[in-house]
Protein backbone atom coordinates (compact mmCIF):
# COMPACT_ATOMS: atom_id res chain seq x y z
CA UNK A 1 0.00 0.00 0.00
CA UNK A 2 1.35 3.44 -0.98
CA UNK A 3 1.44 6.34 1.46
CA UNK A 4 -1.39 8.80 0.74
CA UNK A 5 -1.53 12.54 1.41
CA UNK A 6 -3.88 15.49 1.23
CA UNK A 7 -2.53 18.45 -0.78
CA UNK A 8 -5.02 21.34 -1.10
CA UNK A 9 -8.41 21.78 0.58
CA UNK A 10 -11.34 24.08 -0.22
CA UNK A 11 -14.67 25.00 1.31
CA UNK A 12 -17.48 27.46 0.68
CA UNK A 13 -19.15 29.62 3.30
CA UNK A 14 -21.88 27.49 4.88
CA UNK A 15 -25.43 28.83 5.23
CA UNK A 16 -27.98 29.96 2.68
CA UNK A 17 -26.54 30.02 -0.83
CA UNK A 18 -27.78 31.59 -4.03
CA UNK A 19 -25.49 29.25 -5.99
CA UNK A 20 -26.36 25.83 -7.42
CA UNK A 21 -24.90 22.66 -5.89
CA UNK A 22 -22.53 22.37 -8.82
CA UNK A 23 -21.47 26.03 -8.59
CA UNK A 24 -20.78 25.63 -4.86
CA UNK A 25 -18.76 22.47 -5.45
CA UNK A 26 -16.83 24.09 -8.30
CA UNK A 27 -15.74 26.94 -6.02
CA UNK A 28 -14.59 24.60 -3.24
CA UNK A 29 -12.86 22.31 -5.75
CA UNK A 30 -11.04 25.17 -7.48
CA UNK A 31 -9.75 26.40 -4.11
CA UNK A 32 -8.39 22.89 -3.43
CA UNK A 33 -6.87 22.65 -6.93
CA UNK A 34 -5.19 26.06 -6.70
CA UNK A 35 -4.01 25.23 -3.16
CA UNK A 36 -2.41 22.06 -4.55
CA UNK A 37 -0.59 23.99 -7.30
CA UNK A 38 -2.03 21.69 -9.98
CA UNK A 39 -4.33 22.05 -12.98
CA UNK A 40 -7.80 20.46 -13.31
CA UNK A 41 -6.38 18.26 -16.09
CA UNK A 42 -4.02 16.64 -13.52
CA UNK A 43 -7.02 15.10 -11.74
CA UNK A 44 -7.66 11.48 -12.68
CA UNK A 45 -11.02 10.89 -10.98
CA UNK A 46 -13.78 12.77 -9.13
CA UNK A 47 -15.55 11.26 -6.11
CA UNK A 48 -18.51 13.53 -5.28
CA UNK A 49 -20.72 13.25 -2.21
CA UNK A 50 -24.31 14.35 -2.76
CA UNK A 51 -27.47 13.00 -1.16
CA UNK A 52 -30.64 14.87 -2.11
CA UNK A 53 -29.79 16.78 -5.29
CA UNK A 54 -32.78 15.06 -6.86
CA UNK A 55 -35.16 16.63 -4.30
CA UNK A 56 -33.34 19.93 -3.84
CA UNK A 57 -32.82 20.92 -7.47
CA UNK A 58 -34.33 18.07 -9.46
CA UNK A 59 -30.75 17.24 -10.34
CA UNK A 60 -29.62 13.62 -10.52
CA UNK A 61 -26.32 12.65 -12.18
CA UNK A 62 -24.44 15.56 -10.66
CA UNK A 63 -20.91 14.11 -10.74
CA UNK A 64 -20.13 14.35 -14.48
CA UNK A 65 -21.58 17.86 -14.76
CA UNK A 66 -19.50 18.92 -11.75
CA UNK A 67 -16.43 17.35 -13.35
CA UNK A 68 -16.87 19.30 -16.58
CA UNK A 69 -17.83 22.50 -14.72
CA UNK A 70 -14.32 22.66 -13.26
CA UNK A 71 -12.54 21.60 -16.42
CA UNK A 72 -11.74 17.94 -15.79
CA UNK A 73 -11.02 16.20 -19.07
CA UNK A 74 -13.64 14.20 -20.99
CA UNK A 75 -11.83 10.96 -20.15
CA UNK A 76 -12.02 11.51 -16.37
CA UNK A 77 -14.42 9.20 -14.52
CA UNK A 78 -16.75 10.85 -11.98
CA UNK A 79 -18.77 9.05 -9.33
CA UNK A 80 -21.53 10.09 -6.92
CA UNK A 81 -21.21 8.82 -3.35
CA UNK A 82 -24.40 8.50 -1.32
CA UNK A 83 -23.92 7.54 2.30
CA UNK A 84 -26.41 10.03 3.76
CA UNK A 85 -24.58 12.46 6.07
CA UNK A 86 -21.29 10.52 5.66
CA UNK A 87 -21.22 10.77 1.84
CA UNK A 88 -18.11 12.98 1.53
CA UNK A 89 -16.17 10.95 4.10
CA UNK A 90 -16.97 7.84 2.07
CA UNK A 91 -15.71 9.65 -1.04
CA UNK A 92 -12.47 10.58 0.75
CA UNK A 93 -12.00 7.06 2.07
CA UNK A 94 -12.49 5.56 -1.39
CA UNK A 95 -10.09 8.13 -2.87
CA UNK A 96 -7.57 6.98 -0.25
CA UNK A 97 -8.17 3.33 -1.25
CA UNK A 98 -7.70 4.11 -4.96
CA UNK A 99 -4.47 6.07 -4.43
CA UNK A 100 -3.07 3.68 -1.80
CA UNK A 101 -3.74 0.73 -4.09
CA UNK A 102 -1.92 2.41 -6.98
CA UNK A 103 -4.81 2.83 -9.41
CA UNK A 104 -4.85 6.65 -9.36
CA UNK A 105 -2.24 9.23 -8.35
CA UNK A 106 -4.51 12.29 -8.02
CA UNK A 107 -8.18 12.20 -6.99
CA UNK A 108 -10.53 15.08 -6.24
CA UNK A 109 -12.98 14.18 -3.45
CA UNK A 110 -15.63 16.17 -1.65
CA UNK A 111 -19.30 16.92 -1.68
CA UNK A 112 -22.07 19.45 -2.07
CA UNK A 113 -25.63 19.95 -0.83
CA UNK A 114 -28.34 22.62 -1.10
CA UNK A 115 -30.80 21.68 1.63
CA UNK A 116 -32.44 25.04 2.31
CA UNK A 117 -34.12 24.97 -1.11
CA UNK A 118 -36.40 22.16 0.18
CA UNK A 119 -38.07 23.88 3.15
CA UNK A 120 -38.45 22.14 6.53
CA UNK A 121 -41.30 19.62 5.85
CA UNK A 122 -39.72 18.15 2.68
CA UNK A 123 -36.20 18.34 4.14
CA UNK A 124 -37.42 16.48 7.25
CA UNK A 125 -39.06 13.87 5.00
CA UNK A 126 -35.95 13.37 2.86
CA UNK A 127 -33.71 13.01 5.92
CA UNK A 128 -36.17 10.40 7.24
CA UNK A 129 -35.43 8.45 4.03
CA UNK A 130 -32.02 7.54 5.47
CA UNK A 131 -33.67 5.49 8.20
CA UNK A 132 -34.83 1.98 7.27
CA UNK A 133 -38.16 2.63 5.56
CA UNK A 134 -40.39 -0.42 6.02
CA UNK A 135 -40.10 -1.04 9.76
CA UNK A 136 -38.80 2.28 11.09
CA UNK A 137 -39.38 5.27 8.77
CA UNK A 138 -43.13 4.67 8.57
CA UNK A 139 -43.51 5.50 12.27
CA UNK A 140 -42.81 9.12 11.26
CA UNK A 141 -39.41 8.98 12.95
CA UNK A 142 -37.32 12.08 12.25
CA UNK A 143 -33.57 12.50 12.73
CA UNK A 144 -34.01 14.63 15.84
CA UNK A 145 -36.34 11.78 16.89
CA UNK A 146 -33.53 9.22 16.57
CA UNK A 147 -31.29 11.12 18.97
CA UNK A 148 -34.24 11.94 21.22
CA UNK A 149 -34.87 8.21 21.60
CA UNK A 150 -31.16 7.71 22.20
CA UNK A 151 -31.06 10.47 24.84
CA UNK A 152 -33.69 8.71 26.95
CA UNK A 153 -31.96 5.32 26.58
CA UNK A 154 -28.71 6.99 27.66
CA UNK A 155 -30.29 8.71 30.67
CA UNK A 156 -31.82 5.40 31.88
CA UNK A 157 -28.78 3.23 31.14
CA UNK A 158 -26.26 5.37 33.00
CA UNK A 159 -28.59 6.70 35.69
CA UNK A 160 -28.07 10.34 34.70
CA UNK A 161 -31.33 12.22 35.39
CA UNK A 162 -32.70 13.65 32.14
CA UNK A 163 -32.59 17.22 33.53
CA UNK A 164 -28.87 16.81 34.29
CA UNK A 165 -28.18 15.21 30.92
CA UNK A 166 -30.05 17.99 29.12
CA UNK A 167 -27.93 20.62 30.87
CA UNK A 168 -24.75 18.85 29.73
CA UNK A 169 -26.18 18.44 26.21
CA UNK A 170 -26.77 22.19 26.17
CA UNK A 171 -23.09 22.67 27.09
CA UNK A 172 -22.13 20.81 23.89
CA UNK A 173 -24.17 23.33 21.87
CA UNK A 174 -22.68 26.26 23.79
CA UNK A 175 -19.12 25.00 23.20
CA UNK A 176 -19.64 24.42 19.49
CA UNK A 177 -21.27 27.81 18.98
CA UNK A 178 -18.37 29.41 20.87
CA UNK A 179 -15.96 27.83 18.37
CA UNK A 180 -18.20 28.47 15.36
CA UNK A 181 -18.51 32.17 16.26
CA UNK A 182 -14.81 32.47 15.36
CA UNK A 183 -15.15 30.54 12.07
CA UNK A 184 -15.82 32.90 9.14
CA UNK A 185 -17.23 29.99 7.11
CA UNK A 186 -19.77 28.92 9.77
CA UNK A 187 -23.54 29.26 9.29
CA UNK A 188 -24.16 30.57 12.83
CA UNK A 189 -21.44 32.90 14.11
CA UNK A 190 -23.16 33.56 17.38
CA UNK A 191 -22.46 32.45 20.93
CA UNK A 192 -25.40 31.01 22.87
CA UNK A 193 -26.08 30.19 26.53
CA UNK A 194 -27.30 27.05 28.33
CA UNK A 195 -30.47 28.97 29.27
CA UNK A 196 -31.18 29.76 25.61
CA UNK A 197 -30.79 26.07 24.65
CA UNK A 198 -33.10 24.96 27.46
CA UNK A 199 -35.79 27.51 26.61
CA UNK A 200 -35.95 26.82 22.87
CA UNK A 201 -38.90 25.22 21.05
CA UNK A 202 -39.25 21.44 21.40
CA UNK A 203 -38.38 19.53 18.19
CA UNK A 204 -38.44 15.89 19.32
CA UNK A 205 -38.67 15.50 23.10
CA UNK A 206 -36.26 15.91 24.84
CA UNK A 207 -34.36 17.66 22.00
CA UNK A 208 -34.95 21.38 21.61
CA UNK A 209 -34.12 23.60 18.65
CA UNK A 210 -30.57 24.44 19.75
CA UNK A 211 -29.80 20.76 20.41
CA UNK A 212 -30.13 20.29 16.63
CA UNK A 213 -27.85 21.21 13.73
CA UNK A 214 -29.44 23.34 11.00
CA UNK A 215 -30.27 22.65 7.36
CA UNK A 216 -27.42 24.13 5.31
CA UNK A 217 -26.16 24.85 1.80
CA UNK A 218 -22.45 24.34 1.18
CA UNK A 219 -19.62 22.40 -0.44
CA UNK A 220 -16.10 21.25 0.41
CA UNK A 221 -13.33 19.48 -1.52
CA UNK A 222 -9.86 17.99 -1.04
CA UNK A 223 -7.09 16.75 -3.31
CA UNK A 224 -5.82 13.27 -2.42
CA UNK A 225 -2.55 12.11 -3.90
CA UNK A 226 0.60 10.08 -3.33
CA UNK A 227 3.22 11.11 -0.77
CA UNK A 228 5.70 11.64 -3.60
CA UNK A 229 3.42 13.96 -5.59
CA UNK A 230 2.11 15.79 -2.53
CA UNK A 231 5.67 16.72 -1.52
CA UNK A 232 6.09 18.42 -4.90
CA UNK A 233 2.68 20.16 -4.73
CA UNK A 234 2.66 21.68 -1.25
CA UNK A 235 4.96 22.67 1.58
CA UNK A 236 3.05 20.75 4.26
CA UNK A 237 1.48 17.55 2.93
CA UNK A 238 -0.93 15.97 5.41
CA UNK A 239 -0.86 12.17 5.61
CA UNK A 240 -3.96 10.01 5.74
CA UNK A 241 -2.76 7.62 8.44
CA UNK A 242 -5.80 5.40 8.81
CA UNK A 243 -9.36 4.91 7.58
CA UNK A 244 -12.27 2.82 8.80
CA UNK A 245 -15.86 2.36 7.77
CA UNK A 246 -18.68 0.33 9.25
CA UNK A 247 -22.20 -0.73 8.24
CA UNK A 248 -24.84 -0.54 10.95
CA UNK A 249 -28.18 -2.34 11.10
CA UNK A 250 -31.51 -0.51 11.46
CA UNK A 251 -32.10 0.77 15.01
CA UNK A 252 -34.67 -1.90 15.95
CA UNK A 253 -31.99 -4.54 15.33
CA UNK A 254 -29.29 -2.59 17.16
CA UNK A 255 -31.69 -2.40 20.14
CA UNK A 256 -29.84 -0.24 22.73
CA UNK A 257 -27.87 1.96 20.33
CA UNK A 258 -26.17 4.20 22.92
CA UNK A 259 -23.08 2.15 22.02
CA UNK A 260 -22.95 2.38 18.22
CA UNK A 261 -21.16 -0.80 17.18
CA UNK A 262 -20.50 0.32 13.59
CA UNK A 263 -18.61 3.32 15.00
CA UNK A 264 -16.59 1.24 17.45
CA UNK A 265 -15.64 -1.08 14.57
CA UNK A 266 -14.81 1.73 12.13
CA UNK A 267 -12.67 3.57 14.68
CA UNK A 268 -10.85 0.35 15.64
CA UNK A 269 -9.94 -0.23 11.98
CA UNK A 270 -8.70 3.35 11.56
CA UNK A 271 -6.64 3.33 14.78
CA UNK A 272 -5.08 -0.04 13.88
CA UNK A 273 -4.11 1.15 10.38
CA UNK A 274 -2.56 4.30 11.84
CA UNK A 275 -0.86 2.28 14.59
CA UNK A 276 -2.13 4.65 17.26
CA UNK A 277 -4.60 4.77 20.14
CA UNK A 278 -7.41 7.21 20.96
CA UNK A 279 -5.13 9.04 23.42
CA UNK A 280 -2.80 9.95 20.52
CA UNK A 281 -5.47 12.08 18.80
CA UNK A 282 -4.84 15.80 19.38
CA UNK A 283 -8.04 17.17 17.85
CA UNK A 284 -11.26 15.72 16.40
CA UNK A 285 -14.16 16.83 14.25
CA UNK A 286 -17.01 14.64 15.44
CA UNK A 287 -20.53 14.15 14.05
CA UNK A 288 -22.54 16.45 16.34
CA UNK A 289 -25.76 16.52 14.31
CA UNK A 290 -27.45 16.67 17.72
CA UNK A 291 -25.92 17.43 21.11
CA UNK A 292 -26.28 13.85 22.37
CA UNK A 293 -24.75 12.60 19.12
CA UNK A 294 -21.43 14.23 20.05
CA UNK A 295 -21.56 12.76 23.56
CA UNK A 296 -22.04 9.15 22.39
CA UNK A 297 -19.58 9.56 19.50
CA UNK A 298 -16.73 10.59 21.79
CA UNK A 299 -17.34 7.44 23.87
CA UNK A 300 -17.40 5.11 20.86
CA UNK A 301 -14.20 6.72 19.56
CA UNK A 302 -12.46 5.83 22.83
CA UNK A 303 -11.91 9.37 24.13
CA UNK A 304 -14.04 8.70 27.22
CA UNK A 305 -15.38 5.64 29.02
CA UNK A 306 -18.98 4.73 28.19
CA UNK A 307 -21.40 6.78 30.28
CA UNK A 308 -18.84 9.45 31.22
CA UNK A 309 -18.66 11.80 28.21
CA UNK A 310 -21.42 14.17 29.34
CA UNK A 311 -19.54 14.76 32.60
CA UNK A 312 -16.36 15.39 30.58
CA UNK A 313 -18.22 18.08 28.62
CA UNK A 314 -19.24 19.72 31.89
CA UNK A 315 -15.60 19.68 33.05
CA UNK A 316 -14.49 21.40 29.84
CA UNK A 317 -12.40 18.46 28.59
CA UNK A 318 -13.70 18.87 25.01
CA UNK A 319 -13.02 22.63 24.82
CA UNK A 320 -10.07 24.00 22.86
CA UNK A 321 -7.31 23.77 25.49
CA UNK A 322 -9.05 20.79 27.13
CA UNK A 323 -7.87 17.17 27.15
CA UNK A 324 -9.32 16.40 23.69
CA UNK A 325 -10.71 19.39 21.78
CA UNK A 326 -13.85 18.38 19.87
CA UNK A 327 -15.23 20.38 16.94
CA UNK A 328 -13.01 23.48 16.92
CA UNK A 329 -14.72 24.45 13.63
CA UNK A 330 -18.05 24.81 15.42
CA UNK A 331 -19.10 21.34 14.30
CA UNK A 332 -22.26 20.53 12.38
CA UNK A 333 -24.14 22.34 15.14
CA UNK A 334 -22.79 25.83 14.46
CA UNK A 335 -20.82 25.54 11.21
CA UNK A 336 -23.77 23.84 9.49
CA UNK A 337 -24.50 20.42 7.98
CA UNK A 338 -24.82 20.26 4.18
CA UNK A 339 -24.92 16.48 4.37
CA UNK A 340 -23.21 15.61 1.09
CA UNK A 341 -20.30 17.94 1.97
CA UNK A 342 -19.95 17.50 5.73
CA UNK A 343 -17.14 14.91 5.77
CA UNK A 344 -15.01 17.02 3.45
CA UNK A 345 -15.62 20.12 5.60
CA UNK A 346 -14.45 18.10 8.63
CA UNK A 347 -11.34 17.16 6.62
CA UNK A 348 -10.82 20.85 5.71
CA UNK A 349 -10.77 21.73 9.41
CA UNK A 350 -8.47 18.89 10.52
CA UNK A 351 -6.00 19.37 7.65
CA UNK A 352 -5.66 23.06 8.55
CA UNK A 353 -5.48 22.27 12.28
CA UNK A 354 -2.50 19.93 11.82
CA UNK A 355 -0.88 22.48 9.50
CA UNK A 356 -1.28 25.05 12.30
CA UNK A 357 -3.29 27.54 10.22
CA UNK A 358 -5.90 28.67 12.75
CA UNK A 359 -3.77 30.78 15.11
CA UNK A 360 -5.21 34.04 13.77
CA UNK A 361 -8.76 32.71 13.87
CA UNK A 362 -8.23 31.97 17.55
CA UNK A 363 -9.25 28.31 17.33
CA UNK A 364 -5.88 26.63 16.77
CA UNK A 365 -5.39 23.53 18.93
CA UNK A 366 -1.83 24.13 20.10
CA UNK A 367 0.67 21.61 18.82
CA UNK A 368 -1.93 19.50 16.98
CA UNK A 369 -0.17 16.85 14.85
CA UNK A 370 -2.81 14.13 14.55
CA UNK A 371 -6.51 14.71 13.99
CA UNK A 372 -9.56 12.52 13.43
CA UNK A 373 -12.79 12.99 11.53
CA UNK A 374 -15.91 11.06 12.51
CA UNK A 375 -18.92 11.08 10.22
CA UNK A 376 -22.22 9.29 10.73
CA UNK A 377 -24.58 8.48 7.87
CA UNK A 378 -28.23 7.81 8.60
CA UNK A 379 -28.88 6.51 12.10
CA UNK A 380 -25.42 4.86 12.08
CA UNK A 381 -25.92 2.87 8.86
CA UNK A 382 -22.60 4.35 7.75
CA UNK A 383 -19.81 5.40 10.06
CA UNK A 384 -16.58 6.63 8.52
CA UNK A 385 -13.48 7.55 10.50
CA UNK A 386 -10.34 9.07 8.97
CA UNK A 387 -7.10 9.93 10.77
CA UNK A 388 -4.90 12.73 9.40
CA UNK A 389 -1.38 13.60 10.53
CA UNK A 390 1.60 15.77 9.77
CA UNK A 391 5.30 14.88 10.06
CA UNK A 392 7.61 16.55 12.54
CA UNK B 1 -35.69 -18.08 -0.45
CA UNK B 2 -37.66 -15.64 1.77
CA UNK B 3 -39.84 -17.37 4.35
CA UNK B 4 -41.45 -14.06 5.39
CA UNK B 5 -41.42 -10.91 3.25
CA UNK B 6 -42.37 -7.44 4.45
CA UNK B 7 -45.71 -7.75 2.65
CA UNK B 8 -46.64 -11.00 4.39
CA UNK B 9 -45.53 -9.51 7.72
CA UNK B 10 -47.65 -6.37 7.10
CA UNK B 11 -50.75 -8.39 6.09
CA UNK B 12 -50.54 -10.48 9.27
CA UNK B 13 -49.94 -7.39 11.45
CA UNK B 14 -53.08 -5.82 9.98
CA UNK B 15 -55.01 -8.89 11.13
CA UNK B 16 -53.59 -8.61 14.66
CA UNK B 17 -50.91 -11.31 14.28
CA UNK B 18 -47.27 -10.43 14.93
CA UNK B 19 -45.12 -12.80 12.89
CA UNK B 20 -41.41 -13.46 13.24
CA UNK B 21 -38.79 -16.06 12.49
CA UNK B 22 -37.49 -18.69 14.90
CA UNK B 23 -34.02 -20.00 14.14
CA UNK B 24 -33.80 -23.81 14.11
CA UNK B 25 -30.05 -23.62 14.70
CA UNK B 26 -29.62 -21.17 17.59
CA UNK B 27 -33.21 -20.83 18.83
CA UNK B 28 -33.34 -17.03 18.74
CA UNK B 29 -36.16 -14.94 17.28
CA UNK B 30 -35.89 -12.38 14.47
CA UNK B 31 -38.55 -9.68 13.97
CA UNK B 32 -39.28 -7.76 11.85
CA UNK B 33 -38.28 -10.46 9.35
CA UNK B 34 -35.15 -10.64 7.25
CA UNK B 35 -33.45 -13.24 5.10
CA UNK B 36 -31.38 -14.84 7.85
CA UNK B 37 -31.33 -15.17 11.62
CA UNK B 38 -30.29 -11.84 13.13
CA UNK B 39 -28.13 -13.59 15.72
CA UNK B 40 -26.31 -16.38 13.89
CA UNK B 41 -26.99 -15.73 10.20
CA UNK B 42 -28.61 -19.12 9.57
CA UNK B 43 -31.32 -19.42 6.92
CA UNK B 44 -32.66 -22.54 8.66
CA UNK B 45 -35.59 -20.78 10.28
CA UNK B 46 -39.37 -20.99 10.42
CA UNK B 47 -42.24 -18.50 10.59
CA UNK B 48 -43.84 -18.28 14.03
CA UNK B 49 -46.53 -16.16 15.64
CA UNK B 50 -45.06 -14.05 18.45
CA UNK B 51 -46.88 -13.21 21.68
CA UNK B 52 -47.32 -9.56 20.68
CA UNK B 53 -46.37 -8.53 24.22
CA UNK B 54 -43.47 -6.35 25.26
CA UNK B 55 -42.11 -3.49 27.34
CA UNK B 56 -41.40 0.11 26.24
CA UNK B 57 -37.66 0.87 26.40
CA UNK B 58 -37.58 4.46 25.08
CA UNK B 59 -39.68 7.03 23.20
CA UNK B 60 -39.91 10.56 21.86
CA UNK B 61 -42.71 12.96 21.01
CA UNK B 62 -42.19 14.26 17.48
CA UNK B 63 -43.05 17.97 17.38
CA UNK B 64 -41.69 18.77 13.89
CA UNK B 65 -42.91 16.15 11.44
CA UNK B 66 -41.87 15.07 7.96
CA UNK B 67 -44.10 15.97 5.02
CA UNK B 68 -47.11 13.63 5.12
CA UNK B 69 -47.22 13.28 8.95
CA UNK B 70 -49.10 15.41 11.51
CA UNK B 71 -47.28 16.26 14.76
CA UNK B 72 -47.40 15.66 17.66
CA UNK B 73 -47.15 11.88 17.90
CA UNK B 74 -45.14 9.38 19.92
CA UNK B 75 -42.46 7.14 18.42
CA UNK B 76 -41.27 4.39 20.76
CA UNK B 77 -39.18 1.23 20.88
CA UNK B 78 -40.48 -1.86 22.66
CA UNK B 79 -38.66 -5.06 23.62
CA UNK B 80 -40.78 -8.11 22.85
CA UNK B 81 -41.05 -11.08 25.23
CA UNK B 82 -39.15 -13.15 22.65
CA UNK B 83 -36.22 -10.69 22.55
CA UNK B 84 -36.47 -8.56 19.38
CA UNK B 85 -37.16 -4.81 19.55
CA UNK B 86 -39.78 -3.07 17.41
CA UNK B 87 -40.19 0.58 16.57
CA UNK B 88 -43.74 1.89 16.49
CA UNK B 89 -46.18 4.55 17.64
CA UNK B 90 -48.00 4.56 20.97
CA UNK B 91 -51.73 4.48 20.32
CA UNK B 92 -53.37 5.25 23.65
CA UNK B 93 -51.31 8.04 25.28
CA UNK B 94 -51.81 11.77 24.70
CA UNK B 95 -48.42 13.02 23.38
CA UNK B 96 -48.70 16.09 25.63
CA UNK B 97 -48.88 13.81 28.68
CA UNK B 98 -46.06 11.43 27.70
CA UNK B 99 -43.28 11.49 30.31
CA UNK B 100 -40.49 9.03 31.06
CA UNK B 101 -42.18 7.64 34.18
CA UNK B 102 -45.55 6.93 32.56
CA UNK B 103 -44.09 5.39 29.38
CA UNK B 104 -40.69 3.69 29.87
CA UNK B 105 -40.98 0.23 31.43
CA UNK B 106 -44.71 -0.03 30.73
CA UNK B 107 -46.12 -3.29 29.36
CA UNK B 108 -47.64 -3.09 25.90
CA UNK B 109 -49.46 -5.20 23.34
CA UNK B 110 -48.67 -4.73 19.66
CA UNK B 111 -51.46 -3.46 17.42
CA UNK B 112 -51.28 -2.07 13.90
CA UNK B 113 -51.63 1.29 12.21
CA UNK B 114 -52.28 1.31 8.46
CA UNK B 115 -50.75 4.13 6.43
CA UNK B 116 -52.06 4.96 2.96
CA UNK B 117 -49.67 5.08 0.03
CA UNK B 118 -47.86 8.44 0.13
CA UNK B 119 -45.27 10.21 -1.98
CA UNK B 120 -42.12 8.08 -2.11
CA UNK B 121 -43.72 4.95 -0.61
CA UNK B 122 -44.27 1.91 -2.83
CA UNK B 123 -47.60 0.86 -1.36
CA UNK B 124 -49.74 1.10 1.76
CA UNK B 125 -47.70 0.68 4.95
CA UNK B 126 -48.35 -0.98 8.29
CA UNK B 127 -46.53 0.07 11.44
CA UNK B 128 -46.78 -1.30 14.99
CA UNK B 129 -49.13 0.65 17.28
CA UNK B 130 -48.22 -0.09 20.90
CA UNK B 131 -51.10 -0.18 23.36
CA UNK B 132 -50.10 0.45 26.96
CA UNK B 133 -51.89 -1.91 29.36
CA UNK B 134 -54.26 -0.13 31.72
Amino acid sequence: MRKVCVAGVGMTKFGKSEKSSIEMFAEAAMEAIIGSNIKPSDIQCLYLGNVFGDFEEGQALMAPYAAREIGLSVGTPSLRFEGACASASMAIRDAFVAVAGGFYDVVLAGGTERELAMGTPLATRTFNMATEQYYEGMTGLTFPGVFAILSRLYSKKYGIPLSKLKERMAMVAVKNHKNGAKNPLAQFRKEITVEEVLSGPMIAEPLQLLDCCPFTDGAAAIIITTEEKAKKMVEKPVYILGVGQGSGAPLYRQKDFTLIESRVAAAKTAYAMAGIEPKDIDVAEVHDCFTTAEIVATECLGFFDFGTASEAVEKGETQIGGRIPINPSGGLKSKGHPIGATGAAQAYEIVKQVRGEFVERGTQVEGAKIGLTDTLGGDSGVICNIIYGIKG
Amino acid sequence: MYKLTYKQYFEALKEGKLLGLKCNDCGSYTAPPKLCCDKCGSTNNEVVTLSGKGVIKTFTVIRVAPEGYDAPYIVAMAELEEGPWLMGNIANVDPDKAKMDNIIGKKVTVGAKVLPKMNYTPDEGVTPAFIIAE
